[in-house]
């Protein structure tokens, strides 16, 4: 039996580091300190596997080898007009890397999960900048947490404990001496632990924002209610925020996803913004996957943009709304694909995966996913932070070192591994 | 692979060589003392001018800012973009760019060693991922240690040999090259947003004793700390300072005191410090309508003390993106500019901000800027302790170097620029009254032997035998050309290398590149007493976790993480 | 028995992070993804009981899947789906040039549909097209 300490979890944006993975017969037996979704997959990662490289013929997927399904992935991305490799946000930052460099080969659209998380985000801070921080800057200074539109209990179970609310900081040891505020339009599992929970009318949080930066600004609002909250509440809320000592705004895709999308968040930072002219005050995206900040990252030092990269011109081209996955299927214009750890078909809209589904695609997975059951090439991969090691950046970007912890089925590869067989496949056939 | 460089016109001032009409010969990575010509590639360099590559000590080009300065500025890369070659990778950005881009460019431009000066050592593996995309350049990376709780703990109870230490561990732990301090003492504060403190320290030249709140440490004691602990160490590089009160007009005279401040402790005639971007500390007045240029006093004082080495930052006018571990200098310039704003503090030891910045010619306080950094050149008596550099991208993208060697080379050139700025800003420095024109002589210290000499490369920056066999071939007849007239002529040669030699390897040929190479990345490795590293890490252990959200086994990055890891021992005593 | 209109809302739940760890193609997954959660007073009015089978629909589209009551929903007219193929079935198309489909805020009816199945995630894709 074997134990392996500091194992970091593959699951969401916190990259929680302390795992404790106890593996015998090549099985992990148990873990310690992992949540509720992070004990799931480590107990179960291995179940439900996909076990053979598949290639769909006539309708159906049939068993192939390895140099088969490589060689006919290589031959749909390279007989493409304009193909898109798309996903790896629960992959390594080197397999994202090969990712780009197999976009630029074949000419195609590179990009991932962001566009439908925190692309927005990425908008926001095109424009206006983000003032941010660490998360062990909110554990040790943090009095005021604000959580909006992010259900964190839900989402990132381990985030109060060891980075916010419920952790102890140098100069925050007990948690009466911080505030926790939610602001979400369900009064989800987040607001149990909240001092204050607003709930806000859905599709009015920039109307809730731009209340909250007159208040600071001591400006009138002339209306009683602004978002469903009694303009009172709003002058409270504000006098809390003004008058904390360190502030931390965190938002999920409530903010993303409805209606204003990167207006929301232009707001969100001009609010925080405002708000360092009365304390320290930073805010931090809630990023879902646990590597979705590593492959905005990758793409960046490679290509300069964050996601939603074309480099079908021979150099990186980026336009949010044009050159992203969805919008490029919805128009129809995207002939080939090849889907990495991600599962498209399931949560992109249905038309835009009628779509996807008129093209030829491959997907690389180490489970079966909705997208890969109707995939045209299937290549299952290991399971990246278990099976096989790699770079991962945390919320607040900091970098780690996914582990192995043991070794993959055997004729099972990595993703990192996976890429560079397609890669060189590709280069050998453009010769 | 052999290679002969015939009849060039050398200058290689680490030995002495001032334009000598010579041959240089290469045998595999390093430069020898001769080769058969027979069998040799041979490159025929008669009347072109011949150097060692180029060693830049200070320019943000991979980590954690410099990439979210990327991811900031989209409009920097939409009109500045290069296409997929045979041999290259595509990618774009004027101020930010891409990482291949990077390596690209400077290898154009003759250089083949780069120092990024600034990064968090919780995000250093960031710093090592982009490493790995540079290609063409040999790189290492500064860690910044001025704001650090572990450091000041130990400072403040006096223990030197345990702070010496727990240096070497984090060096050793992120495979960094040198301790970077940044604005000592006030980025600490900034995280609490503590802006009366900042008030104080901002340009007074009594602040560097002014007690960090909540600590009490002071940036006195936090430099002089580290400065003791890089002796002990027998690092390679001194302590690369960027002093409080950046960007403040009055701030010269914190600068000169920050200098001051470790006088005591040099031994020899040798460096002990190296003071960053000068040109952002070397204000006087006392706010923007009075500022003047400041080198003057600061040249008097680093002309005759030689513990000090300096660079320029020296500004150029375009749009560009500022980006710093001084936190909270880009706070106040995001206030005073109202330009987009990132900052990004790291827990227990650093922070970061970023805002893009255009100088203009027509502002008075940007003009007084770019005479400022000029001044410093040219009032320098001892160009081994002066180095160019434009701290890319803070006063300006490094692919204007050309630009700034036409200056220092050409009084004509700089009188062209002088016509054009506001009158007030050319009464504000001395730069017009000065003559002094650098020589290829003086451009080759500058820019290769003395950054190669001050950062401890000993087989850089010079083209002796035994020397790494990285050369740059400019297209100039230094017999011929009259930089002083032709500085046209001498930008345009300094922007495109005829040939840019690496690792013996021809890896630009007229101005373009033609093969893509990796370059070594350069790390220190301490060899401590290991009583002292063993209490010590036990110690931090204990602590550790109280202070990171990370543990201590991840913060520590393998060996094998490392593109071309070239680690170079420092020794204890 | 009436339908109703409501505003669609789409997001993770804890069952729907923990049901695609176990597999996409598990019972757990589907029975945590092909739900709505509706408000308990507009379950009543509707004459619905936990886990009756009804059908959403959106401009966009139209699925069938079980109700629950939620103490989590606001207010009556609220009604959530997690994140899944049975959500998806109800966005629409346009990213209002950001990329970003809109997953939340969304017009929509729910309406009793009893007899009718939940389909499962092989017939699903049928409808897409494969």
């Amino acid at each position: 039996m074997a134990t392996f300490e500091d194992v970091v979890c593959p699951i969401c944006g916190c990259l929680c580091d302390d795992i404790v993975a106890t593996v015998e017969d090549n099985k992990i037996k148990g873990v310690k300190n992992s949540c509720s979704i992070s004990a799931t997959k480590f107990l179960n990662y291995h179940k439900h596997r996909l076990t053979s490289p598949l290639i769909r013929k006539n309708g159906e997927q049939v068993p192939v080898n390895l140099e088969e399904a490589v060689e006919k992935v290589a031959e749909i991305l390279t007989n493409a007009e304009y193909p898109a490799i798309y996903g790896m946000a629960l992959s390594s930052c080197e397999a994202q890397g090969l990712g780009v460099e197999l976009a630029e080969e074949v000419g195609g659209v590179i990009d991932n999960q962001t566009v439908t998380c925190h692309g927005p985000t990425a908008l926001g801070m095109h424009d206006m900048g983000m003032p941010t921080c660490t998360l062990g800057e909110v554990r040790h200074r943090a009095d005021l947490i604000l959580y909006w539109g992010s259900n964190v209990e839900e989402s990132h179970p381990r985030h109060l404990r060891r980075y916010s609310v419920l952790s102890k900081g140098r100069f925050r040891k007990e948690r009466e001496e911080r505030k926790m505020v939610v602001i979400d339009v369900r009064k989800t599992a987040s607001a149990r632990p909240a001092d204050l929970f607003i709930q806000i009318e859905q599709g009015q949080d920039y109307e809730l924002m731009s209340a909250l930066r007159m208040v600071l600004q001591f400006d009138e609002i002339e209306e009683e209610s602004v978002a469903g909250i009694p303009v009172e509440k709003i002058e409270e809320l504000a006098e809390l925020l003004r008058n904390c000592e360190f502030g931390i705004l965190f938002f999920g895709l409530g903010l993303t996803m409805s209606r204003g999308k990167e207006r929301n968040i232009d707001a969100a930072i001009s609010l925080v913004r405002d708000l360092n002219k009365w304390a320290k005050f930073s805010i931090m995206p809630m990023r879902g996957h646990y590597n979705v900040t590593g492959m905005n990252e990758v793409t960046t030092w490679q290509t300069g943009y964050p996601y939603a990269v074309d480099l079908s011109r021979g150099y990186p081209w980026y336009n949010p709304g044009e050159t992203t996955f969805v919008d490029i299927l919805r128009r129809g214009e995207c002939d080939a694909a090849l889907i990495i750890a991600s599962d498209p078909l399931a949560h992109f809209p249905k038309d835009v995966a009628q779509n996807l589904c008129k093209i030829p695609f491959a997907v690389i997975d180490p489970h079966p996913s909705v997208t890969s059951l109707v995939a045209d090439v299937v290549i299952p991969s290991a399971v990246t932070g278990i099976e096989a090691e790699g770079s991962a950046y945390r919320m607040d970007a900091i970098p780690l070192r996914l582990k192995k912890v043991l070794d993959p089925p055997s004729g099972i590869y990595s993703d990192e591994e996976l890429l560079q067989m397609v890669l060189e496949k590709v280069r050998s056939m453009r010769g | 692979m052999e290679l002969l460089i015939k009849n060039g016109v050398v200058y290689d001032p680490t030995n002495k060589i001032d334009g000598e009409v010579m041959d240089i010969a290469i045998k595999g990575n390093k430069i020898v003392d001769k080769v058969d010509e027979f069998k040799a590639y041979v490159i025929d360099a008669s009347n072109k001018l011949v150097m060692a590559g180029g060693v830049d000590l200070h320019s943000h080009i991979a980590g954690p800012k410099k990439n979210t300065g990327r991811m900031l500025r989209p409009e920097d890369h939409y009109k500045d973009f290069e296409l997929k070659t045979k041999v290259k990778r595509s990618g774009g950005g004027y101020s930010t760019p891409s990482s291949f881009i990077i390596g690209y460019r400077y290898a154009e431009m003759g250089y083949t060693t780069v120092i990024e000066p600034a990064n968090s050592p919780i995000k250093m593996l960031h710093c090592h991922h982009e490493f790995r995309d540079i290609p063409l350049l040999d790189k290492a990376c500064f860690v910044l240690f001025g704001n650090n709780w572990f450091v000041w703990e130990y400072l403040m109870d006096n223990k030197i040999d345990e702070c010496a230490a727990y240096v070497a561990w984090v060096l050793n732990a992120t495979k960094g090259y040198a301790i970077k301090i940044v604005d000592p003492g006030c980025v600490e504060a900034w995280k609490w947003g503590d802006v009366e403190f900042l008030d104080i320290l901002w340009g007074r030249p009594e602040t560097i004793d002014e007690p960090v709140p909540r600590f009490g440490i002071t940036s006195r004691e936090i430099i002089r700390g580290l400065c003791k602990v890089n002796k002990r160490l027998n690092l390679p590089h001194p302590i690369h300072v960027h002093a409080n009160g950046l960007g403040t007009p009055g701030n010269y005279e914190t600068t000169i005191d920050t200098m001051d401040c470790v006088k005591d402790l040099a031994e020899e005639d040798r460096p002990i410090m190296h003071m960053t971007h000068v040109q952002f500390n070397g204000y006087g007045g006392s706010d923007w309508v009075n500022l003047r240029s400041g080198a003057y006093e600061i040249m008097k004082y680093v002309n005759v003390n030689k513990h000090v080495a300096i660079d320029l930052g020296q500004v150029i006018f375009t749009d560009t993106t500022t980006m710093t571990g001084d936190g909270p200098f880009e706070y106040r310039l995001h206030r005073l500019t109202k330009n987009k704003w990132t900052n990004a503090d790291v827990e227990v030891e650093s922070g970061a901000g970023i805002v893009p910045m255009h100088y203009k010619r027509s502002s008075s306080v940007h003009a007084i800027m770019w005479t400022i950094g000029l001044e410093l050149a040219l009032f320098a008596k001892d160009p081994w302790r002066v180095f160019m550099t434009t701290d890319h991208p803070n006063g300006g993208p490094f692919i204007n170097y050309p630009k700034v060697i036409s200056w220092l080379m050409s009084k004509e050139a700089r009188q062209r620029i002088l016509n054009k700025i506001p009158k007030r800003a050319r009464t504000k420095s001395n730069l017009e009254s000065i003559d002094r024109e650098y020589s290829f002589y003086e451009i080759a210290t500058s820019t290769r032997a003395a950054t190669a000499k001050i950062l401890g490369l000993k087989d850089k920056g010079h083209l002796g035998v035994g020397a790494d066999a990285d050369v740059s071939i400019y297209d100039i007849d230094p017999k011929e050309i009259d930089p002083s007239k032709d500085y046209k002529k001498i930008r345009k040669a300094f922007s495109n290398a005829i040939f840019t030699i690496k690792e013996g390897e021809i890896v630009v040929k007229d101005g373009e590149v033609v093969k893509s190479i990796d370059g070594r990345v350069y790390w220190v490795k301490p060899d401590l007493p290991s009583d002292l590293m063993d209490a010590m890490e036990s110690e931090l252990s204990e602590k550790f976790e109280d202070y990171y959200t990370i543990t201590m086994e991840n913060f520590q990055i393998p060996e094998r993480f490392v593109a071309r890891s070239t680690p170079i021992p420092a020794y204890y005593g | 028995m009436k339908g109703f209109k409501a505003t669609l809302l789409t997001g993770r739940s804890l069952k729907q992070g923990m049901g695609k760890e176990i597999s996409k193609t598990s019972d757990r997954y589907k029975e945590s993804v092909s739900i709505c959660e509706v408000h308990p007073k507009d379950m009543e009015d509707a004459g619905l009981k936990e886990r009756d089978v009804i059908r959403v629909t959106t401009q966009f589209g139209s699925v069938i899947v079980k109700c629950v009551p939620s103490d989590h929903i606001p207010k009556p007219g609220i009604i959530f789906i997690p994140y899944g193929p049975y959500a998806s079935a109800l966005i629409g198309m346009n990213t209002n040039s950001t990329g970003m489909p809109t997953f939340k805020g969304i017009s929509a009816e729910v309406e009793p549909a009893p007899g009718e199945k939940v389909l499962d995630i092989r017939q699903l894709l049928t409808n897409l097209g494969r």
